[in-house]
Parts: C-alpha cells; structure tokens; sequence
C-alpha cells in the first residue's frame, strides 16, 4: 500500500494528512455540529485531490474527541499519542508539546523517537483553551486572527477568573470601566500563557518546547509563553497538524 | 472441567442476590448491622451472631435526592450514602438495625450525624495515626467500646472463643480472596480485571461465609486449572495497570476505560481490592490486640503520615509486574487528591508510569477518561 491517512477530528477543526512516505496533501476544515460528517467529507476531499479511493489506503489512523465517529478507521490512538508523533517530526529536537486544542490543552513529555513519556492535560472546563480564546475574543468584538495578533507589548490589564464564563462578565466590567481593549487581550493571553506553563511544569517540562494546536498560530500568546517559561517556544507553520501527521505516521509505521 | 466463560456464568447468576439474602436473613430474626468501611471489624459484628452488611454508597441516582440536604461539594461516595438511606433505596441499609459508622474522613464523620436521624449510628472514633504504641491503645479501647455496643445491640455476651472462631473466619475469607486476585498473576490469567472485581463483589455481598469461602475456593482452584489446561484469553499480553486511591465501586468506568483501551487491571491497591487484605490477623495475640494491629495497618489517606500505602503499592507492583499505575481520586475527595502527587513521584521512583484521574459516579466524563487513559495505556 502506497498511501495512509491521518486525520484529527477536534472539537473545533478536522485536521487530516495524506500520506505516502512524505505528506501529499494537508486538509483543514471546520468540524460543524457533525464530527462524523466533517470527517467524512474531509477523507473524501483528501483523496479526490490525488484521485485515489478509500481502497488505496494501507491504514486509516483516527485521533481527536471524534476519533470514534468514524467508522471506517482502521485503529483509532488517542491525540496524546499522536500529537507527540507529529510534533517529532515537526520538531526532532522537542522534548515537550504544548497542544492548546478547541476544548482540551495538554502538556506532553517527549522521549527521543517522540513517544510519550508522560502528560497532564487540563481539568474538565474548557478555561485556557480554544474555546476560553473563542468565548473572549467574540466578547472584545475581535476575529480570533486580530486578537491573538494584538502585540504583547504593552500594559497588561490582569485577569482573575478562568473560569471562561466568569472571565467572560470580568472582560465586561474592564470594557464598562473603560479599560483599553488591548491592554485586556494581553492580560488574557497572558492567563492562559501561565496556567500553561502551570500544566508543564506538571509533568516537568524539558525544552525544547514545541508549541502545536490552533493557538500555536498566535504570535503574540507565544511570546507572553516566552516570557513566562523563560525559554524560547519553538512553533511549525504546520503546527496545527500535529495529531493529523501524527496519526498518518502511525498508520505508515504499521502498514511497513 | 468447567470452562472460564461458565465459571463466570454461574458466577453472575447468583452475584445480584444479596438484598434477598439479606431480606431473608432479617425475617428470620438474625440481627444486620450496616457499615461504609473496612475500619469497622467484621470480626467484632460476626462474634456477636450478627451479620455485616456493606451499605449502599454507589450510585449517581440518589446523589440529586442527597444535595438537598448536604452540599454540592463534596465526594460522591458520602451523597450517595446519604441519599440511599434517605430515599430508602438501599436494601442493606433498610434492614440493618444499626449502622456502624467511623471517623475517617470529615466529610463522612458530619454526615453520620445526619445519618443518625434516619437510623441509629454507633461511630467508631479511629486515630489519625497507625505507627505509635498509642495510637494502637487509642484503637484497642475503640474496638472494646465497640464490642460493648454489640453485645447492647445483639443481647449476646461475646466471649474470648467467639472472637478467635470469627477471626479465624475471616482470615479464611482473606487468603482465599488473595488466591482470587493471585489469578491476575499467572501468564495467562483467567478472569479480567473487572470480572475479578465482580467475584471480590461477590463475596462482600452473600452473607453465609463458611459456605462463600469454600465456594470461592472451589471457583479459583477451577480456574487455575482452566488456565492451567490452556485456555488464553490473551490478557498476559496486555498493558498491565495497578488501580489504587479511593474506593472504586462507583466508578468502575475506570476499570472499563483501562480494558476498553487494551489494559489489563492487573491488581487493586484501593479499598474493596487489596487494600484490607494484605496482613491477616494475627490469631496467637489476645483478640482485641491483634484486631487493632491488623486494621491500623490499612493504608488509608485518612492517616496522617500514610507510610502505609506506598509500601503497598511498591508490593504489588512488583508482585504483579504492573506497568503503570492508576490513581483514581473522587471529586472532593481531599485526603486522596493531596496524596496524588506524593504517589507520582514514588511510583516514578519506581520507574513506572502513573497517571492521576479525578472523577465521579456520572457518566458525563467519560470521553474525558478515555482520552486521558487511552493514552495512559498507548504509553505503556
């Protein structure tokens, strides 16, 4: 078999890759109210970009919260597992993944090959992830684009809660109280920066640090984890598709 | 020879009698006394010709029922115990003349005094401590005042023999439960994790223990001997996972989760496990003596330090070769929660992987644990 394919259904976005002893095709789409669905029409895409049929895979490696919704799977691993193989081969020299997902972050200790050595993820509640990014941006009436891109230099306006509903009503009353709308984005950016680096120092965080996920793609949450961690936080443009390529890779390994 | 699947057949048919057993056993007259936790000595309640009945303390049903009266915060375990005896949709509890209860844990010891407007509650006041000669004087004198309750309750004088016969009993009941759990040992062990777990259910509820001990001796010799003949289910090749922290008849979701995602259970440090059965009583020491020695040994993380636990889970990790470590703590549950990291860096010391899981008796978690024990078990 000449191809696999990877594909991370997340709360937010499916992820896929393509893959054929290199990455043929990348695929990024939102997930809607279907997973199933979404993942479906994804695989479809993918493989009607190379004019290929779901019988030309070797393997079909599901990851993310709808990692079960798709029935035709060949084996479903969990997107630990498979964000560590990704951000490897992303970043050979990472020793610890920081993934900030739609509704789950997790820090993961990488050994040399990328396998897991250990991992926390956040509890329950969705505070410091994606969605906690989504709930305060659409509160300060930004793009989810302009607010992580909102400089982290400049006064920082603290933020208490993290509970996202909680943090939600505090934004309100800084907005009310006439607070600079920048200076609340970084006091934001710079809460979730430091309960991430709560959550690393969990599992004992050794750089490098490989920070992959939706949010890895905003510059100014990266540097406030900079400043935070005192290290640098090395990112991939892929970054993004981690758990997807790592899914792929996983499937190779097994059909080789 | 019985084959495994029929062992744990016939198993089944009869692991759901209990609340007839015990409706049948309260018309026949004999005194039932409730407890929550394996502080209160069976021993202590057999000799005095009554039966112990392990209460009901599961389930999310009766948690709603429970939250009007007592807080939202706090573990489940203590809301369902409360709202089964309030709702009266435990069979135990409904035909127990009285409850034994015991100072472990705060929030326990505030709602046995609530308890005790429903039915009467004897609370047995344990030491936060087990390593001093005071500490085992302290327990000793508890478990003296104790007998005196039961003899108030039974009308029965419990003598020196009475006490020796139930001791002897029940270290009976304890190796022959070991010789269950040592099944997880074998290469090729017989019974999953949690088929184990419902043989170990099995005796906590039947009520006649000379007939139930020889029975599960009887079901272990013949599934050794199964195993023995050849049969494989492939679980000597599976992940092998030690579950400790609190008791989790509750949450045997956990249990599920390690199985669904490849994992074999090899052992149970928790209570309900092996956490009760790891030292026997000791039968040449004067009664009371050895029963204070033998219960103080318990690593519960009521006790303050709790050396205990942690030689207990060093040996059964070696014991039963496990790969990980699972450490399960109930929501509020605080004793258990701030053992966790402790746990962590002893079982790392070990050099074995460990995973901490917090969770409750809903189902609303459950894609939670997979992910987060999915990927404790594809570590492994």
């Amino acid at each position: 078999m000449k191809f696999v394919l990877g594909i991370d259904i997340g709360s937010t976005a499916v992820k896929s890759v393509l893959y054929g002893g290199k990455t043929l095709e990348w695929g990024l789409a939102p997930t809607g109210w279907s997973p199933r669905d979404a993942g479906k029409g994804m695989i479809a895409e993918l493989l009607l970009r190379r004019g290929l049929n779901e019988s030309d895979l070797g393997a079909l490696i599901s990851t993310g919260y709808g990692r079960r919704a798709l029935p035709a799977a060949t084996k479903q691993v969990t997107e630990i597992t498979c964000h560590a193989r990704g951000a490897h081969e992303l970043c050979p020299q990472a020793r610890t993944v920081l993934d900030i997902g739609g509704q789950d972050s997790k820090a993961i200790l990488l050994d040399e090959r990328g396998g897991v050595i250990d991992f926390a993820m956040n509890d329950k509640c969705a505070a410091g992830t994606g969605r906690f990014f989504q709930v305060l941006s659409h509160a300060l009436d930004y793009d989810v684009e302009a607010f992580g891109s909102v400089p982290a230099d400049g006064p920082v306006e603290p933020l208490s809660s993290m509970c996202t509903v909680f943090a939600e009503s505090e934004v309100i009353g800084n907005l009310v109280r006439g607070v600079p709308r920048e200076n609340i984005v970084r006091g934001l950016l710079k809460s979730i920066a430091s309960r991430s680096a709560g959550m690393l120092a969990k599992v004992g965080m050794k750089p490098p640090l490989f920070f992959a996920g939706g949010l890895s793609r905003s510059p100014s949450l990266r540097a406030f984890l900079e400043k935070e961690l005192d290290c640098p936080v090395q990112v991939h443009e892929k970054s993004q598709f981690a758990g997807a390529l790592g899914a792929a890779l996983i499937g190779w390994e097994a059909v080789k | 020879m019985r084959t495994i699947e029929q062992i744990v057949e016939e198993m089944r048919e009869h692991a759901k009698d209990g609340p007839v057993l015990i409706k049948e056993l309260s018309e026949k007259g004999v005194p039932i006394v409730g407890t929550y936790c394996t502080f209160v000595p069976w021993e202590i309640i057999h000799a005095a010709g009554a039966v112990s009945a392990t209460l009901c303390s599961r389930s999310q049903k009766p948690i709603a029922a429970a939250e009007e009266r007592l807080p939202r915060n706090l573990c489940p375990l203590i809301k369902a115990s409360y709202g089964h005896a309030m709702t009266d949709t435990c069979p135990y509890f409904h035909f127990c003349g009285l409850v034994v209860a015991e100072t472990t844990c705060d929030g326990k010891k505030k709602m046995f005094e609530l308890l005790n407007d429903i039915k009467p509650v004897y609370t047995i006041q344990l030491p936060q401590r087990g390593d001093r000669p005071e500490d085992l004087e302290i327990l000793k004198k508890e478990y003296q005042l104790f007998v005196e309750e039961m003899e108030r309750f039974t009308g029965h004088k419990i003598t020196d023999a009475d006490l020796r016969a139930a001791i002897r009993l029940r270290n009976r009941e304890r190796m022959a439960l070991r010789g269950l759990w040592s099944l997880a040992e074998l290469e090729n062990p017989p019974l999953t994790g949690h088929e184990i777990w419902e043989f170990g259910e099995y005796m906590s509820f039947h009520f006649d223990k000379e007939t139930d001990v020889s029975w599960l001796e009887q079901q272990t010799a013949d599934l050794r001997a199964a195993a023995a003949a050849g049969e494989d289910r492939g679980l000597g090749r599976k992940p092998r996972v030690m579950v400790t922290g609190c008791p989790i008849s509750g949450s045997t979701k956990v249990i599920d989760a390690v199985e669904a995602a490849g994992g074999f259970v090899a052992c149970y440090e928790n209570c309900g496990g092996q956490k009760e059965l790891r030292y026997l009583v000791d039968e040449d020491k004067e009664p009371l003596e050895a029963l204070a020695e033998k219960y103080l040994g318990i690593g519960c993380s009521v006790m303050s330090p709790n050396k205990t636990r942690l030689n207990a889970i060093r040996y059964l990790a070696d014991l039963y070769r496990v790969d990980g470590v699972l450490d399960m703590t109930l929501t509020s549950c605080h004793t258990y929660a701030v053992e966790t990291y402790g746990v962590r860096e002893f079982v790392h010391g070990l050099g074995k992987s460990y995973l901490a899981v917090e969770t409750d008796f809903s189902e609303n978690d459950k894609e939670q644990l997979a992910t987060r024990i999915g990927a404790f078990i594809e570590m492994l």
